[in-house]
C-alpha cells in the first residue's frame, strides 16, 4: 500500500548475495513437526501432502549449509546440498494467508524442483531478503518476478554445470524434478550431485525466466503445508516459544494514548505470589509511531500471576491530550465536516452546476465506526539480552521494523538484535505495528532474564491501532431518463499519517486511493473532496484499509440509485461504472501525481473497466441473480478494486428465527491475475466474506473519555459458526496476466453486497455500522 | 497438586485457583491449547475433561483434579483423529491458531453424537470463534470426518 510505502521509503529491491545459514535458535523455534507418527497417520492423504509435510521440518543447522559440505547458495532464498536436498527460505510471515504454501511454490517451479520436497525455512527479519513487511497484500503482487528471477538464478547455474558435466550444449537441457535432463541422450544429473560445481559458478547478473506455461505448479491447488502443525497444536506461535528462565510480563497501560502514570502503588501487586518485579515503562512522546504506550509492567514467573499481579496494581492515569475525544461525539462531527464543502481530490465537469439542474437527486450519508483486527492470537513477544544483543520471537508481519524499533529503543545498532518470526495467529494488520516487540526488549533488560509479554485480549482491544472512524457523504444527480449526471462525494475521517506526523489532518492521498479517486465512474460531472479529521487515537491499518468504509459507501450508494430509479442494481452498476475502457488520471478527473494504483505502473496494472464487468458477469451468473431476483429472495451484489484485484460479491440474506437478518449463502468472483496456489486464494476469499459479515453485523469499537469502551469478545462480537454462510462458493478468473493482491481485496465488496440485500429484504438502508450495535460491557470492579 | 494428562500422571505445583489453561500452557509446556479471551468466549483453550469440551481458561485446576485431561496433543496418539485427517484434507486452517480448539470441541461432539446434523455442529462449535472465518470449511471437516 502506498501509505505505507511512503512512509517507509524502503524498497522493494532485493539482494541476491550473503546468505548466512538460518541460525540454530531459529531452526528451534521454527515450524518443526518431527512427528513421524503423525505423518505416518496421514498416509490417506497421499504422497505429496506427506511429502510437503516432511519438507516443513526444519533441517538442522546441517542441512542449512552449516557441515562444512559444499553447498550450493546463489542467493539468500535457496540452497541445495550435496543430497540433494532443496532448501528454500519464506521470508514473509505467515498469517494465515498461505504464503508459506505459495511461495516456495513459485520458487520451485522456476527452479525446477518439486515443491512437495522443498524444505522450507522461515527467514529471520534481514535486509538481505529485500522487502519483508507482509501487509498491502503485496507478498506475491509485489515480489512475483524477484521470487521467479531468484528461482532462475539458481537454475540457470545447474544448467550450467550440467552442461560441462554431460557434455551437451545448455540450450537442450531441462531443469525438472531436481535435476538436469538431456532429452537427447536421456541422460539425468540430480540437482546434489550439481551443487559442488554450480557453487563455483558466477551467479547471472540478468537470469532469464522459464516461459509462463513451464510453471507447472503454479495456480494449481496446492496443499497447506503447515496443516499438520496447526491440527497437532506443534506450530509455534509466539506465545508459545519458551526459553530456559523465561518470566511473563502484563502490561497496565494508560486508558488513553499518550496519558502518564499519575500514582502507582505496587505494594500489592509486588505481593502476589509469583510475581517478581514491576517496572514502570517510557511514556511515548507525539507522534506515536511504533513506541509501546507506557505504563506499569507485572513481571511474573507465569502467566496467571502477571495477570493476577496487574489486577493489584494501584495505579491512576493522567488522561493527557486525548482525554476528551468521545466518538459518539466525534460522528456528529464529521458528519458536519461532510455536509460542506471540502478539498477537491478529483473532479470533472461542474457537480455543483449539474445536481442544481438534475430532475432528482439522491443523497446519503454513510458512517464506519473504528473497527479492531482482533487477531485470536493477541500479540505476544519474546526478547532475550545476552550482553549487548537482543534476541526476539514475534509474531511480526515486519520482521525489520521490529528489528530497526527494537534496536532504537535500546539504543544499540540493528545488527546487534536478531528478529526470529513465529507463525503468526493472525495479522490483519496489527501485527505490522512493534510497539509489543518493544516492550519484550525493554522488559528483558530491565529483568536480566528472557521476558514474554502476553497481551490480554482487553489489551488488544483496549490498546491497538486502530481502524479510522469515518462519515461520507454521497450525492448523484439523475437526468430525466435516470442517467447519471452528477456524482459528488465528501469524507473526512482521521488519517493514519497522524499516527506518524503530527499535522496530518484530513484522508492522505494513500488513503483516498482505496476505492474513491481510483473508481471507474460514468459520470460527466464529479467532484470528490475531503474534510479536515483529527486523530483522537492511535490510527492503523486494518485488513483492506480505507477500502472497507469506501467500498461500503460507493456501492451502497449505487444500489440506492438503482433504488430511487427502480432498475435492477446490476445493470445500474454496470452503467455508473460505463463502458469497457481503461482509465487513466485524465478519464478518472485526477492529478497524475495523485493516482497510487497501490505502487504498481498503470500500464501494467490499468484500471480496467472491462474485469469489473467481468466479475460482475461472473458473480451474478454463479449465483442465479435473475432467477434469485424473480423468486424474490434477496439477493445484493457489490464490486471492488483493491490491492490491483478485482472481486464482486453476491450475498443472499433471509430472516432467522428471531426476525434478525441472516446471510444464507455468498458468491464470489474474483480476478487477481495470476494466481500461485488456488486452494489458498479461495480459502482468503471465503475468510475475507466472514471478516466483513462480522463487520457489518457487529464491528464497533467506541471511545468515551479518551479511553476504549469495549473489553472482550462480549461486547466486540464476531461472527460465530451458526450465523456464517452456509455455502461460500468462489470462482476464480482464469488469468496469466500480473498478479493482484489476495489477502485483503475480498473484504471491501462485502458488506455493501450485504447491505443491499439487506435491503432488498427489508427495504431498510443499512447507512451506519455496524447493524447491530452492541452496547458495552462495564467492567466488574 | 497430581493430574492425569493425556494419559500421563503429572505432577504441579499450582495455585488451585491457578486455570489449567495456564498450568497445561506455562507449567507443563504444553502449548497446543490457546489463549485467545480468558472469559470462556473464544474457545481457543478447549480441551476435554472426562471428554467433556471444556474452557481451560475459566476452570481453575482443582476442578481438573482427579479427572481424565486431554489436550490437542493428546488426541490421538499418533495426531491421526479423523478430524485431524479432515483438517489437514481439506485444507480448514488459515492461520491455525484456533484449529485445536475446533478440533477439541468438534472431537467431544463426534464422540457424544457420531452423525451429527448441521444444526447440531453449529451448536457445538458456536463457543469456537475463528477471526479467519474458516466456519465452511470446519462444517464440511467435521461433516467428512463423521462420514456424514
Amino acid at each position: 500500500m502506498s501509505e505505507r510505502g511512503d512512509r517507509r521509503g524502503r524498497g522493494a529491491s532485493e539482494e541476491t548475495t550473503g546468505g548466512a545459514p538460518p541460525s540454530e535458535d531459529r531452526a528451534r523455534f521454527t515450524i518443526t513437526v518431527s512427528r513421524r507418527s503423525f505423518l505416518a497417520g496421514l498416509a490417506g492423504l497421499g504422497a505429496a501432502a506427506a511429502g510437503l509435510a516432511l519438507g516443513v521440518r526444519v533441517p538442522g543447522a546441517e542441512a542449512a549449509g552449516a557441515t562444512g559440505a559444499a553447498v550450493f547458495a546463489p542467493n539468500p532464498f535457496i540452497q541445495i546440498g550435496t543430497d540433494g536436498v532443496v532448501t528454500i527460505v519464506c521470508h514473509r510471515s505467515e498469517m494465515g494467508q498461505g504464503i508459506r504454501s505459495s511461495l516456495h511454490v513459485l520458487i520451485a517451479d522456476e527452479l525446477g524442483a518439486d515443491p512437495a520436497k522443498v524444505q522450507l525455512v522461515q527467514g529471520d527479519g534481514d535486509p538481505k531478503y529485500g522487502d519483508q513487511n507482509t501487509d498491502g497484500s503485496s507478498s506475491i503482487r509485489g515480489q512475483y518476478e524477484a521470487m521467479r528471477t531468484v528461482g532462475a538464478a539458481a537454475r540457470m547455474m545447474l544448467v550450467t554445470a550440467a552442461a560441462k558435466r554431460l557434455g551437451a550444449p545448455e540450450a537442450r537441457l531441462l531443469a525438472q524434478g531436481n535435476a538436469v535432463h538431456d532429452p537427447v541422450t536421456k541422460r539425468s544429473v540430480p540437482f546434489g550431485e550439481l551443487a559442488v560445481a554450480a557453487a563455483k559458478l558466477k551467479v547471472p547478473a540478468k537470469p532469464v525466466l522459464r516461459p509462463r506455461a513451464e510453471l507447472v505448479h503454479v495456480g494449481t491447488p496446492m496443499p497447506l503445508v503447515d496443516a499438520p502443525g496447526y491440527v497437532t497444536g506443534a506450530a509455534k506461535f509466539a506465545a508459545d516459544v519458551q526459553l530456559p528462565g523465561m518470566l511473563t510480563a502484563v502490561i497496565a497501560r494508560p486508558p488513553v494514548v499518550l496519558g502518564k502514570v499519575a500514582r502507582l502503588d505496587e505494594a500489592k501487586a509486588k505481593a502476589v505470589p509469583g510475581v517478581v518485579q514491576v517496572v514502570q515503562l517510557p511514556a511515548p512522546t507525539a507522534p506515536v509511531k511504533f513506541q509501546p504506550l507506557g505504563g506499569v509492567a507485572v513481571i511474573a514467573r507465569h502467566t496467571w500471576a502477571a495477570i493476577r499481579g496487574r489486577a493489584a496494581l494501584e495505579v491512576a492515569w493522567d488522561g493527557g491530550p486525548n482525554a476528551a475525544y468521545d466518538s459518539a461525539e466525534f460522528t456528529r462531527s464529521l458528519l458536519a465536516t461532510v455536509r460542506a464543502p471540502g478539498e477537491p481530490v478529483r473532479r470533472l465537469g461542474d457537480a455543483a452546476a449539474a445536481l442544481a439542474r438534475a430532475a432528482k437527486v439522491v443523497e446519503a450519508e454513510y458512517v464506519v465506526p473504528h473497527l479492531v483486527h482482533a487477531p485470536m492470537e493477541p500479540p505476544a513477544a519474546v526478547a532475550r539480552m545476552d550482553g549487548g544483543r537482543c534476541e526476539i520471537w514475534a509474531c511480526t508481519q515486519d520482521p525489520q521494523t521490529a528489528q530497526e524499533s527494537v534496536a532504537e529503543a535500546l539504543g544499540i545498532d540493528k545488527s546487534a538484535v536478531t528478529v526470529h518470526v513465529t507463525f503468526l495467529g493472525g495479522g490483519f494488520g496489527r501485527k505490522s505495528k512493534p510497539d509489543f516487540i518493544v516492550e519484550a526488549a525493554l522488559l528483558a533488560r530491565a529483568a536480566g532474564a528472557p521476558v514474554r509479554v502476553q497481551w490480554t485480549r482487553e489489551d488488544d482491544l483496549r490498546h491497538s491501532y486502530y481502524h479510522t472512524h469515518s462519515a461520507q457523504a454521497l450525492a448523484a444527480g439523475l437526468d430525466a431518463g435516470g442517467n447519471v449526471i452528477a456524482w459528488r462525494h465528501r469524507l473526512a475521517y482521521p488519517s493514519i499519517s497522524s499516527t506518524f506526523a503530527p499535522n496530518a489532518n484530513r484522508p492522505s492521498r494513500g488513503e483516498v486511493n482505496q476505492g474513491v479517486v481510483d473508481v471507474p465512474l460514468d459520470v460527466p460531472n464529479l467532484s470528490v473532496e475531503t474534510g479536515e479529521a483529527k486523530a483522537h487515537a492511535r490510527v492503523g491499518w486494518l485488513r483492506s484499509v480505507c477500502n472497507i468504509q469506501q467500498a461500503f459507501a460507493v456501492q451502497s450508494f449505487i444500489d440506492e440509485l438503482a433504488a430511487a430509479t427502480k432498475r435492477d442494481p446490476r445493470d445500474m452498476l454496470l452503467q455508473v461504472l460505463g463502458k469497457p475502457r481503461t482509465l487513466g488520471p485524465a478519464e478518472l478527473g485526477v492529478e497524475a501525481k495523485m493516482l497510487g494504483n497501490y505502487g504498481a505502473p498503470l500500464d501494467k496494472h490499468p484500471i480496467d473497466v472491462a474485469r469489473f464487468h467481468r466479475v460482475i458477469e461472473k458473480v451474478t451468473a454463479a449465483a442465479g441473480w435473475d432467477a434469485a431476483r424473480k423468486a424474490g429472495r434477496a439477493v445484493g451484489l457489490a464490486v471492488h478494486r483493491s490491492f490491483l484485484s478485482y472481486i464482486g460479491v453476491v450475498a443472499q440474506v433471509s430472516r432467522g428465527p428471531r426476525g434478525e437478518v441472516r446471510v444464507d449463502e455468498a458468491w464470489i468472483a474474483a480476478d487477481c491475475g495470476t494466481i500461485i496456489n488456488a486452494d489458498r486464494v479461495r480459502s482468503q476469499l471465503e475468510g475475507a466474506f466472514v471478516f466483513g459479515q462480522s463487520l457489518f453485523t457487529h464491528g464497533a469499537i467506541t471511545m468515551k473519555a479518551g479511553a476504549v469502551e469495549q473489553r472482550n469478545f462480549r461486547d466486540y462480537p464476531l461472527v460465530r459458526m451458526p450465523a456464517a454462510p452456509r455455502r461460500i462458493h468462489v470462482e476464480l478468473i482464469p488469468s496469466e496476466g500480473p498478479p493482484g493482491g489476495v489477502g485483503e481485496p475480498g473484504v471491501p465488496p462485502v458488506a455493501p453486497a450485504i447491505a443491499n440485500a439487506a435491503f432488498a429484504l427489508t427495504g431498510t438502508r443499512v447507512r451506519t455500522l455496524p447493524l447491530v450495535p452492541v452496547r458495552p460491557v462495564r467492567p466488574v470492579s | 497438586m497430581k493430574l492425569d494428562v493425556n494419559g500421563q500422571a503429572r505432577e504441579v505445583e499450582a495455585d488451585p485457583e491457578m486455570p489449567l489453561l495456564w498450568v497445561l500452557r506455562d507449567l507443563l509446556g504444553l502449548t497446543g491449547t490457546k489463549y485467545g479471551c480468558g472469559e470462556a468466549l473464544c474457545g481457543a483453550c478447549t480441551v476435554h475433561l472426562d471428554g467433556n469440551a471444556v474452557r481451560s481458561c475459566v476452570t481453575p485446576v482443582r476442578r481438573a483434579a482427579g479427572k481424565k485431561i486431554v489436550t490437542i496433543e493428546g488426541l490421538s496418539p499418533r495426531g491421526d483423529h479423523p478430524l485431524q485427517q479432515a483438517w489437514a484434507e481439506l485444507g480448514v486452517p488459515q492461520c491455525g491458531f484456533c484449529q485445536a480448539g475446533q478440533i477439541m470441541s468438534a472431537a467431544a461432539l463426534l464422540a457424544a453424537s457420531p452423525k451429527p446434523t448441521d444444526e447440531e455442529i453449529d451448536r457445538s462449535l458456536a463457543g469456537n470463534l475463528c477471526r479467519c472465518g474458516t466456519y465452511v470449511r470446519i462444517r464440511a471437516a467435521v461433516r467428512k470426518a463423521a462420514g456424514v
